[in-house]
């Protein structure tokens, strides 16, 4: 193999793990702080306990997001050297804020961790969850800048070959930050809303502890009010992202739709099986005039096909079904979850629980499936930017190390990251498996739970 | 308007954090081995509670300092990213393999049901390797070990394995890590008002304290060999390693004694501060000898601007949040004894 391939399949191997934790990482604060705040203001030990489990569990999958994360940070130089010789010049600015952000998350996370019966007003904790949030919010949004310029270099003028007159914010606030950043976010969120939906529906599923039905139920009620909210923007980020691509990156769509004839009335393509030598496209569903019409909001948009684009700078075509598998993953959680809301609310009526077994099993499935859309999405994203690291400056073969024992590296880390994952869902299923909620909230908010006279908000005495 | 050093203040900042960095890394690491040492001699029932409740809310950001220090320095100097990330791929990726194994093992273990010796001896171990991964960055930038030719760069494997200077600053990490570590510990154990662990700590202080004023002497020697210039160049700062003899000769005196624990940690923060800095200084202006000169290796102006500009206001949010971070774990008295239920 070459270098070039094996550089590359070394930083999608690293990326790949990572983006799990990564995303866990930026949304499990937002299912604590909301569950937190439920749990004071209602004063319902149910929700206190559920965000001291969640932010329990955390802490691991933290920490392999750390050192992971660590891992990519270093291999940019490690593995593209070249591309950070030059790239440094311009990402400097929100790889030094990302870290910032990180910096500050990790303090907080610390104390939050190490505080829950610290304080006598339990809202002097809640108020911790602020920074963390803020943190890893923060720095999912820095470090997609950094992407975001991978993808529309902006904020320089290119002269022989080095990066002059740059302006650090153009650089970050690039075309594509806004959409991206959007995107990242609230798909994250998402994300995380159903992997803890999923958990509750197994658990109701396969009560282990019957004495947790209660908890677990509301457990997915909260994660699938969030998964509903964010995967609705998500369907919205989707949208614009359609868009920005028609604007900034048209290879770029053209390659995700196999669209190759530049046109108006374009077709939106879903599935199907493609012939590269005659264009021609077997059973796909097709639907007339679609494409145009999310790229520009009108059916007499002209979209650009590949043929009007330089051969050598085209995408790989396979990325059509990361296409695919991105948005049908993404919508099935959103049509789950609204499925959940209409039975709730018909209940009276159809005498249907949204509790039914059939259900739980759909719920069950929105975790994984949300995660297989994340990672569909960032193949998408970065197959489809191929064969530029930094679009149209700079190309991956001219930007991998020189060094010889990529081969090796491969290997090493390869089986770096299967251990470490086997050992973090060893110790994740050991953490939970038994210890029922019920007994950990008698041992942290005792018998009688929370009294509503009491002031300091269900601190023990 | 003034016009700023730019390189000046971009190697100060990178430096001060490296510093920082060696000496909280050095603690967590340490207190890493020292668990899993005293849990084969049965000593962990003294030790580990202690050397756990420092850790648990701190590990992370340990870990910061790291990121923020190479985030840093390639921001500032770009060039490092080319000859360091060029000559250092297979010892940089082993101490990224290591430096995982260490901080996923260390949280799989405190937060697992019950512990296990061969996770202890995971973290514990692979805490002792890393400072002397990472300290082959630092050797191989006094030069020597790489060669610049037309087909590209190369590292010497050969002359770094077989290098009196590379082992010297090795062992010095190793070293200096259960120093520093020990060090802390006697002065946290005393303030647990934990006699048994305090006395244990302080044992393992006296005893690492010889070792590192050996290697010291065969790190400056090893130095003489290999990089002349920079030798020479150190002398011009005798006093501030002067000084740091001083400090160490001041801490060993009173740990010896049993006196002002926390003082004597002062000391040695000092100890390294004098010869880190001393190192740092004679070095200039060399970042890798000879290739990366601070002056003209430096990042555009705007974005060295930009960055400080970055700096100071990250600084204002992150002084106060350490400060805090501070008071809960380290000086809350508490705390500290494990009094109450946190």
């Amino acid at each position: 193999m070459d270098d070039v391939l094996i550089g590359r399949l070394l930083t999608g191997m690293t990326l790949s793990f990572h983006i799990i934790f990564a995303t866990i990482g930026v949304g499990v604060p937002i299912v604590f702080m909301v569950l937190e705040f439920l749990g004071i203001r209602n004063r319902d030990a149910h929700y206190l306990t559920m965000s001291r489990r969640i932010a329990k569990g955390y802490t691991v999958t933290v920490a392999v997001g750390v050192v992971t994360g660590t891992i990519i940070g270093l291999q940019l130089s490690l593995i593209w050297p070249d591309f950070m010789r030059l790239g440094g010049q311009i990402i400097a600015l929100p790889l030094f804020m990302e870290t910032f952000a990180f910096f500050f998350e990790a303090i907080f996370l610390g104390i939050y961790l190490y505080t829950w019966d610290r304080f006598k007003n339990q809202w002097y904790h809640w108020l911790l969850t602020i920074p963390i949030v803020l943190g890893s919010s923060l720095s999912a949004v820095f470090i997609t800048t950094v992407n975001s310029f991978m993808n529309t270099p902006a904020g320089f003028d290119f002269v022989d070959g080095e990066f002059l007159n740059i302006d650090p914010l153009a650089a970050m606030f690039n075309p594509s930050t806004w959409v991206r950043v959007f995107h990242v976010v609230v798909t994250a969120y998402m994300t995380i809303a159903f992997l803890l939906a999923t958990i509750s529906a197994v658990k109701l599923l396969k009560a282990k502890f019957t004495e947790d039905k209660t908890y677990h139920k509301k457990g997915l009620k909260v994660m699938m009010s969030i998964g509903v909210v964010m995967a609705l923007l998500t369907m919205l980020a989707g949208d614009l992202s359609a868009k920005f691509l028609h604007e900034e990156q048209p290879e770029k769509l053209a390659a995700f739709e196999w669209h190759f004839e530049t046109e108006e009335r374009a077709d939106l393509v879903l599935f199907g099986i493609l012939d590269e030598e005659t264009q021609e496209v077997k059973y796909e569903l097709r639907i007339p005039w679609v494409l145009s019409f999310l790229a520009g909001n009108s059916f007499d948009t002209e979209v650009k096909g590949l043929n009007d684009i330089p051969e050598d700078e085209h995408p790989p075509l396979i990325i059509h079904y990361f296409f695919d598998l991105m948005v049908f993953f993404g919508m099935y959680g959103l049509g789950v979850a609204i499925v959940y809301f209409l039975v709730k609310w018909t209940k009276r009526w159809t005498k249907i629980n949204e509790h039914h077994p059939l259900l739980l099993y759909l719920y069950a499935l929105t975790g994984p499936l949300s995660f297989l859309a994340i990672e569909a999405g960032w193949f998408l994203a970065e197959m489809g930017r191929q064969p530029w690291i930094v679009r149209g400056y700079m190309r991956v073969s001219d930007a991998v190390t020189q060094a010889d024992g990529l081969g090796i590296t491969l290997i090493a880390f390869a089986v770096l990251y299967v251990i470490l994952g086997i050992t973090s869902i060893y110790v994740l299923i050991k953490m939970f498996k038994d210890k029922s909620a019920e007994e950990e909230k008698l041992n942290w908010y005792g018998e009688t739970g929370i009294e509503s006279e009491d002031v300091t908000g269900g601190r023990l005495p | 308007m003034m016009s700023l050093d730019y390189e000046i203040i971009g190697i100060t900042v990178l430096w001060s954090f490296l510093y920082l960095y060696v000496i909280i890394a050095s603690i967590d690491f340490g207190a890493g081995f020292f668990n899993f040492y005293s849990k084969l001699t049965g000593d962990d029932n003294i030790i580990s509670p202690i050397i756990s409740r420092y850790l648990n809310p701190v590990w992370e950001t340990t870990n910061v300092f790291f990121v923020f220090f190479f985030v840093g320095i390639v921001g500032f100097y770009p060039d490092t990213a080319y000859y360091l990330g060029t000559s250092l791929l297979i010892p940089g990726s082993l101490a990224l393999i290591l430096l995982s194994i260490r901080g996923a093992y260390y949280a799989f273990n405190s937060y697992n049901t019950e512990s296990k010796l061969s996770w202890d001896a995971l973290y514990g171990l692979t805490g002792l390797l890393i400072p002397a991964s990472l300290s082959i960055a630092l050797v191989i930038s006094e030069g020597g070990y790489i060669e610049e030719t037309a087909e590209g760069l190369t590292l010497n494997v050969e002359e770094l394995l077989f290098s009196t200077y590379g082992w010297s600053v090795v062992f010095l990490a190793i070293i200096s890590v259960l120093y520093i570590s020990s060090g802390f510990l006697t002065f946290y154990a005393n303030k647990a008002e934990d006699e048994k662990a305090s006395e244990l700590t302080r044992t393992w202080f006296l005893i690492w304290s010889l070792p590192t004023l050996v290697i010291t002497q065969f790190v400056f020697l090893g130095l003489r060999d290999h990089n002349q210039v920079h030798f020479e160049n150190a002398q011009n700062y005798w006093y501030l390693f002067g000084l740091s003899l001083l400090s160490m000769i001041l801490a060993v005196f009173l740990v010896w004694r049993r006196r002002n624990y926390g003082t004597a940690f002062i000391l040695i923060m000092l100890q390294f501060a004098f010869a880190f800095f001393g190192y740092g200084i004679s070095k200039l202006p060399y970042i890798l000898y000879p290739y990366i000169n601070i002056n003209d290796a430096v990042v555009n102006e705007n974005m060295a601007f930009a960055l400080t500009i970055v700096f100071v206001l990250g600084l204002l949010i992150l002084i106060p949040s350490l400060v805090l971070l501070a008071k809960l774990f380290l000086f809350d008295k508490d705390y500290v004894k494990g009094n109450k239920k946190y």
